[in-house]
């Protein structure tokens, strides 16, 4: 038994080297303590906790290691035949007590504080979807999806070929960030369009459930700037690894800055609807959101998977009448996973990617479909 | 294990296949569901070891996404209602009458039925692998409405859990009835041996929370496939509710899971140490009271989904709570080894692992008990390596520990030691491969049932599952030592068995006969196990 207490002090000196190191590296192993007021106090409860349980430990694996090694038979161990002890029972009764009410106490503050969402100088809902996250500036008039990055898409198929290590923030890459100024009271709401996702900022301290119907909210108050990356903690079906949230946080000043140029471009985004495109430009918008958005179920080769999510290759529905694939694209199926993308994608997108599926693989219908169109079938 | 040598002399009664599928004999039937167990438990590891093998390295190797999570889906109900729960039911139908000095289970036609529905609730649940588009890729959990979007499996996985549910029903019902009605004279309620008293409540557990498992996933049926919208916003239902029956079951099942685990080592500790259980009575009281808490802690499974600060602190409280009881128990062994005369063999090995390694996993509880904290470790593998300590190193081991303990009285004859302590050692450093990393993954960011990963997680994973598939394979000899022991080889085991064993089993034959008491024992306080 010599080699199991060994054993157990090594796991200790692993744990303890664990708690002192929260830097994230190659052997990542503690919590982070994050960038807000929250966080800290979350990674100080944490320690405290976890010193706490260190203490615990060493008192009882202690106590159970000095039996072990000297009341043993073959030391000659005579064994006491006592089964009985009121004043210890209560002894090791009150003292743990004692001892949560010490966790408890400051636990019951940081929450009452985590819950004050008052006075919020910036309001930003985030939704989730099978499988990205939706930012929208409430008030701003700007919002936007943020998906995982094409290099990561490629590089996670599966026998991809490519090494994930050579892939910058593999699986923790976004095409559009969500931005934030520092130093401002920023309250996000939380919900989702489909099933329940949940949004986790190891860097904030928290990670809020998005359920579909409901809206939870949160607050924040960043003190540095930087880059933050989390990702979708509540299992969401088969993308749910693949949904990072990236939030980059800004001076103030820059913020604004920022916050006035993405108006202008959506602005100019909704004025391209208008004009006439070419197939070329189509099939190329169309690819890119494919990619994006259709082919983690359809599949790249637009095969689908069978039983589970319908071919697109040769199907009847985007074969047939343009106004049928228009539907489903736009309105979704019902009680299936298929959404109904119109209130998520822009005239644009929706006219190149059906465009797109008439003409590929070897779906060969030479339709065009025109952002006037898909406009037009909006009302 | 059909050549498990009962004795023949006995009169008449059925043999071969016919023996195994009417057999309304406890000791038949505890073997049945112990058999029933070992292959669910080498089923739903080989499923866990398609999850290691893709977690080896970032990227993907071997299975799709979807494979992926219907792999994590599947190993756990295989697990749960497979391997963990037959086995304790197993013990309990093999044990509970011999150890309260009673003939037989009070109820056995029933007995025979709960087992063998079994089977068929496992055939229906592994056979959506067939089904076109597979099992659930939603977790055991079953979280509408992502559990919603599954596709012909659903009904199937349903129906199974509902047939799970009934079987354990009656078991438990069978059981509690037992214990109330058969105890030999002189066997109070305050000489019952304390795996009896794990099984007498955790009877109780079950007949409450299982019902309520069987009408969430009903609510989900009707939701899908009837027009209900129990759980749709858009009907007017709350998908939340869901988690709140699902963990109203949930909890309490952790302890069905767990309590006879903690019977099991208060009878092995006190055996090894040669010296009586310490605290018997304050044993008791600390199973009633983590069975009580146990059913109302359940939202702490939930503080991420938007509760009330009142709801949060509720739970919080009251989640904390059970480590004062939970510490009793461990106060107590400790107290009971404490100058003792100890002896290390298997069995007392696994029991001892058991003290150490679950206690961890009552620390790593108390921290997620602390809600605020709690947002950050919910949903990872912090969460993941909580609940394997807990069910591996605490349920499993306790399982492993009791099979050593009485394996020699139900075959007659000893395992081999040697071996047996070779398992003991290999699962007891690969399991600590397997799962201590994983508190370090989930700290630093690593959320849980994801099929791939940011790379900076990438060592603590190859770790990991290299001690998934070493720790694995390990349970090889675990087999083989039980063939071994089943078929007669080791040298033949005398009734006492141990030397420090007290209780009525150990006043029986190695093997018991068939009919364990024809005529009720006289138990005195120098017999009763305590
Ligand atoms: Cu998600």
């Amino acid at each position: 038994m010599a080699g199991n207490t060994r054993f157990c002090l090594a796991i200790m000196a692993a744990a303890l080297a664990g708690a002192a190191s929260p830097a994230y590296a190659d052997y990542a192993t503690g919590l982070t303590p994050g960038i807000t007021s929250t966080s800290r106090e979350i990674y100080w409860l944490h320690s405290l906790a976890y010193w706490v349980c260190v203490a615990i430990g060493v008192v009882v694996y202690g106590a159970m290691m000095w039996a072990i090694a000297r009341h043993r038979k073959s030391r000659g161990a005579v064994a006491a035949q006592f089964r009985e002890n009121a004043r210890l029972e209560i002894v090791w009764t009150i003292v743990p007590l004692l001892i949560l009410v010490v966790l408890a106490v400051p636990a019951t503050l940081t929450l009452i504080r985590m819950k004050d969402t008052a006075a919020p100088d910036l309001t930003i809902k985030v939704t989730g979807q099978q499988w990205r996250w939706r930012y929208d500036y409430l008030d701003q008039g700007v919002g936007f999806f943020s998906s995982l990055d094409t290099k990561s898409v490629d590089a996670s198929k599966l026998r991809s070929g490519i090494d994930p290590a050579g892939v910058p923030n593999y699986l923790r890459e976004v095409d559009n960030p969500l931005v934030l100024p520092i130093g401002r009271k920023i309250r996000l709401l939380f919900t989702s369009t489909d099933v329940i996702h949940s949004w986790w900022m190891p860097a904030f301290g928290y990670k809020i459930d998005a359920n579909p119907g409901f809206i939870n909210e949160a607050w924040t108050r960043i003190d540095q700037p930087g880059t933050y990356r989390g990702q979708c903690a509540e299992l969401c079906g088969i993308g749910h690894g693949y949904m990072p949230a990236v939030v980059v946080a800004m001076n103030p000043a820059d913020f604004d800055a920022w916050l006035a140029t993405k108006k202008t471009e959506q602005a100019s985004a909704a004025a391209g609807a208008e004009r006439q495109w070419t197939k070329t430009d189509l099939m190329a918008k169309g690819q890119e959101v494919y990619g994006r958005i259709c082919a983690a179920c359809h599949q790249p080769t637009g095969k689908g998977i069978p039983g589970t999510f319908p071919a697109l290759d040769g199907s009847p529905l985007v074969n047939g009448p343009v106004s049928g694939h228009m539907d489903r694209v736009m309105n979704g199926k019902p009680g299936t996973t298929m959404q109904a993308f119109a209130t998520q994608l822009s005239d644009v997108d929706i006219a190149g990617v059906i465009t797109f599926e008439r003409n590929s693989w070897g779906n060969k219908t030479g339709d065009v479909v025109q952002p006037s169109q898909i406009k037009a079938a909006r009302k | 294990m059909a050549e498990i040598a009962l004795h023949g002399e006995e009169h008449g009664h059925p043999t071969g296949l016919t023996r195994w599928l009417f057999t309304t004999n406890h000791k038949d039937i505890g073997t049945l569901y112990l058999c029933f167990s070992l292959l669910m438990f080498f089923i739903g590891g080989s499923f866990a070891l398609v999850v290691r093998a893709e977690l080896f390295q970032p990227g993907l190797q071997f299975v799709s996404a979807t494979t992926f999570t219907q792999m994590t889906t599947l190993h756990a109900l295989v697990m749960i209602f497979g391997a963990i729960m037959p086995s304790f039911v197993g013990l309990a139908n093999w044990m509970v009458p011999i150890m309260i000095g009673a003939p037989d289970m009070a109820l056995p036609r029933l007995n025979n039925w709960s087992f063998w529905i079994l089977p068929f609730a496992f055939v229906m649940l592994l056979s959506t692998w067939a089904m076109p588009g597979g099992p659930p890729t939603s977790g055991w959990t079953l979280y509408p409405p992502n559990s919603l979007q599954t596709g012909m499996a659903f009904p199937f996985v349903i129906f199974a859990i509902h047939l799970m549910g009934i079987s354990s029903v009656m078991g438990a019902i069978n059981i509690v009835t037992t214990i109330f009605n058969m105890r030999a004279p002189g066997m109070t309620w305050s000489r019952l041996p304390l795996f009896v008293w794990s099984w007498l409540i955790t009877g109780f557990l079950l007949i409450g929370a299982m019902p309520v498992l069987a009408g969430a996933v009903t609510m989900l049926l009707t939701d899908k496939y009837f027009g209900t919208s129990f759980f749709s916003a858009a009907g007017g239902g709350d998908p939340v509710m869901f988690q709140h029956v699902f963990w109203f079951f949930g909890h309490p099942e952790v302890y069905i899971m767990i309590l006879p685990a903690f019977g099991i080592v208060s009878q092995i500790v006190p055996t090894f140490s040669r010296k009586p259980l310490f605290g018997y009575h304050s044993m008791v009281y600390a199973i009633c009271a983590i069975a009580f808490l146990s059913f109302v802690v359940w939202a702490h499974h939930m503080f991420t989904v938007g509760m009330p600060l009142a709801g949060e602190l509720f739970f919080m409280y009251s989640t904390i709570l059970i480590a004062v009881p939970t510490g009793v128990k461990v106060f107590n062994w400790i107290a009971t080894m404490w100058r003792g005369s100890l002896t290390f063999e298997t069995p007392m090995l696994w029991a001892l692992a058991f003290i150490v390694l679950f206690t961890i996993g009552g620390f790593s509880g108390l921290m997620l008990g602390l809600a605020p904290v709690d947002f950050q470790y919910q949903d990872t593998y912090f969460v993941v390596a909580h609940f394997h300590y807990v069910l591996v190193t605490g349920a499993l081991f306790a399982i492993v520990a009791a099979v050593y303990y009485w394996l020699p009285k139900w075959t007659g004859h000893m395992y081999d030691e040697r071996l047996g302590k070779i398992h003991f050692w290999i699962s007891a450093i690969f399991v600590n491969v397997l799962f201590f990393p994983q508190h370090f993954l989930g700290l630093a960011g690593m959320p849980r049932r994801i099929p791939d990963y940011a790379v900076q997680y990438a060592e603590w994973n190859m770790i990991s599952s290299i001690g998934a598939f070493v720790f694995g394979f390990a349970q090889l000899l675990f087999l083989y030592n039980l063939i071994r022991a089943v078929r007669g080889r080791g040298p033949r085991a005398t009734a006492q068995v141990w030397e420090g064993a007290h209780g009525l089993e150990w006043t029986l034959p190695s093997p018991p006969p068939y009919h364990s008491f024809t005529e009720p024992p006289k138990i005195d306080d120098a017999q009763a196990h305590s």
